[in-house]
């Protein structure tokens, strides 16, 4: 099997942007129906189910409403920034899921395509440049709105993002060393050479990496910058119709994307869990599944009903983590301001940078001690950092939930004594 | 296999013109009554009072400082991390000295009250 070229690549490239674009635009749309029934259900309603069955047709609708509306422009605010704000914080969302690869390589009688937009060498770097633009979107919209609110929300958001993307990327770092590449097409095949998932034997860089993914997307229990008790909805205050939209695809494509990076750096991207036919992947050329007991490359086969699955499987992953994203949000209550800040630098940027230096010894001395790179060495690295993610939980826990509620009820009111007056 | 750039050019192209798009379709679209009270910056209701472009906390500059120092480390542990295991125990060393003197740095931050927030 030979990989596509020429006029063709060119066409499947287009069709995969045409396919990656959309399909972004329509989870993104279904995403915010997703948020309202999922909430409507967590507090007990029934949540928009009118328009079309099961309420499927309401982001259409909303879409339409957002069009028709009237748009509000305050007279004092800055009118370039004002219209630039909007674009900036969606354009950087909608193409860093350009990297993510989405199911197994799909062949067609001109050759294989790979089910990825751009395999671009540079990877995952590329979606933490771009995504990092997102916050001159916010900063500019919320500034030039001329509004303290939108003001105030503005400045949180970028002292916010900011802080956390210093924990995302050392998060990152402990991914990187086991996987050895910043491609993400790589990191898949990594979890399958490894038989073990990232999320195991990098349980802490899992954990951490979720927390940043929160903060970065602005989301309960992270969203300050929208804080509604406060700041009526921070950044976007000013912002109605069309524009208030561009905004909201913006955060839901962010969260799109977080899921996507999620499933595919920690839980194996397309990959079948218990499964080796469906793994795949470009080594000197041809596209191979693995190696033998001889290091001799075997062949794959891709076939297309392998992509469908794979793509099932990896929607399965995103979609897990878009409804946890949406399941914390009406859980969790808001943190405090200081405490945001708090825990972004003097918790997780240590604990990350610690991690780090952790997991590069037990590399470095499994790799002394000559295990081989495969179960037994994910299962090592999983074994000292289930040593490092508890002694993170148990110190972030601080006695709190794990003591219980009887021991905290216990030394809150003591026992009443007998024979007392 | 590592494939160009392009596609990612195109797919800017394409996030941009619908960016944009979305912006003009909804300027021809929608109606505008624009009223004096519509224009006012929103403030609960009130008449907006002082100017917003007001000083704010020093704090957001700190933070700002300091991201430019832990990113930057980030970005150098990059080229390290991928090629850890095979640089093996000296270059863990280098790194190390690397991580210890930032460390020192963040303890400084941190007991000189860089880092509280209220």
């Amino acid at each position: 099997m030979e990989p596509i070229s020429g006029l063709a690549a060119l066409l499947s490239s287009s069709v995969k942007i045409a396919l990656v674009f959309s399909g972004v635009m329509l989870v993104v749309a279904y995403t915010t129906l997703a948020e309202r029934r999922v909430s409507a259900f967590i507090q007990d309603r029934i949540g928009p189910n009118r328009v079309g069955p099961f309420g499927l047709l309401q982001p259409i609708a909303d879409g339409i409403k957002n069009l028709l509306k009237e748009e509000t422009s305050p007279a004092a605010a800055s009118r370039t920034f004002f219209i630039l704000g909007p674009i900036l914080a969606m354009v950087p969302a909608m193409v860093t899921f350009a990297v993510i690869p989405f199911a197994a390589p799909l062949p067609t009688p001109w050759g294989v395509v790979d089910m990825i937009v751009a395999d671009v060498p540079i990877g995952i770097l590329y979606i933490l440049a771009f995504s990092s633009l997102g916050v001159y979107g916010v900063v500019l919209g919320g500034w030039a709105s001329n509004n303290k609110y939108a003001f105030l929300g503005a400045l949180r958001a970028s002292a916010q993002m900011v802080s956390y993307e210093v924990a995302l990327g050392l998060s990152l770092i402990a991914v990187f060393m086991l996987a050895g590449s910043v491609t993400l097409t790589e990191m898949v095949w990594q979890q399958q050479q490894l038989d073990l998932w990232f999320a195991f034997p990098l349980s802490l860089a899992f954990l951490l990496f979720v927390i940043s993914a929160f903060a970065e997307t602005n989301r309960l229990p992270f969203d300050m910058p929208e804080a509604e008790s406060e700041l009526v909805t921070g950044y976007h205050t000013e912002y109605s119709a069309m524009k208030f939209s561009m905004f909201f695809i913006a955060e839901y494509s962010h969260m799109l994307t977080a899921s996507a990076l999620m499933a595919t750096l920690f839980l194996g991207g397309w990959d079948i869990p218990f499964a080796t036919w469906d793994d795949a992947f470009w080594y000197e050329g041809v596209l191979i599944r693995g190696f033998g007991p001889d290091g001799v490359p075997l062949a794959a086969s891709p076939a297309w009903w392998k992509t469908l699955f794979t793509l099932g499987v990896f929607a399965l992953k995103t979609g897990f983590f878009l409804v946890f994203f949406i399941w914390v949000r009406w859980t969790l209550p808001r943190f405090r301001y200081d405490q945001v800040m708090q825990l972004g630098w003097k918790v997780m940027l240590p604990t990350s940078l610690a991690y780090i230096m952790v997991m590069a010894a037990s590399m470095l001395i499994l790799d002394q001690v000559g295990v081989a790179y495969g179960f037994a060495y994910g299962l090592a690295l999983t074994g000292v950092s289930l040593v490092c993610t508890l002694l993170f939980i148990f110190y972030l826990d601080d006695d709190r939930i794990m003591k219980g509620a009887g021991a905290r009820q216990a030394a809150s009111d003591p026992v009443p004594t007998e024979g007392g007056d | 296999m590592s494939g160009s750039y392009a596609p990612l050019l195109i797919l800017l192209g394409v996030s941009v013109a619908n960016a944009i798009g979305m912006v003009v379709v909804s300027h021809i679209l929608n109606p505008r009554r624009p009223t004096p009270q519509k224009d006012m910056p929103y403030e609960s209701g009130m008449i907006p009072l002082g100017d917003t472009r007001a000083r704010f906390s020093v704090k957001f500059y700190m933070v700002a400082i300091s991201f430019i120092v832990f990113d930057l480390e980030a970005v150098f542990l990059i080229p390290w991390a991928v090629e850890m295991r095979e640089l093996g125990w000296s270059a863990f060393a280098a790194v190390s000295m690397f991580v210890v003197v930032l460390a020192v740095g963040l303890l400084y931050e941190w007991k000189k009250g860089g880092l509280e927030w209220d």
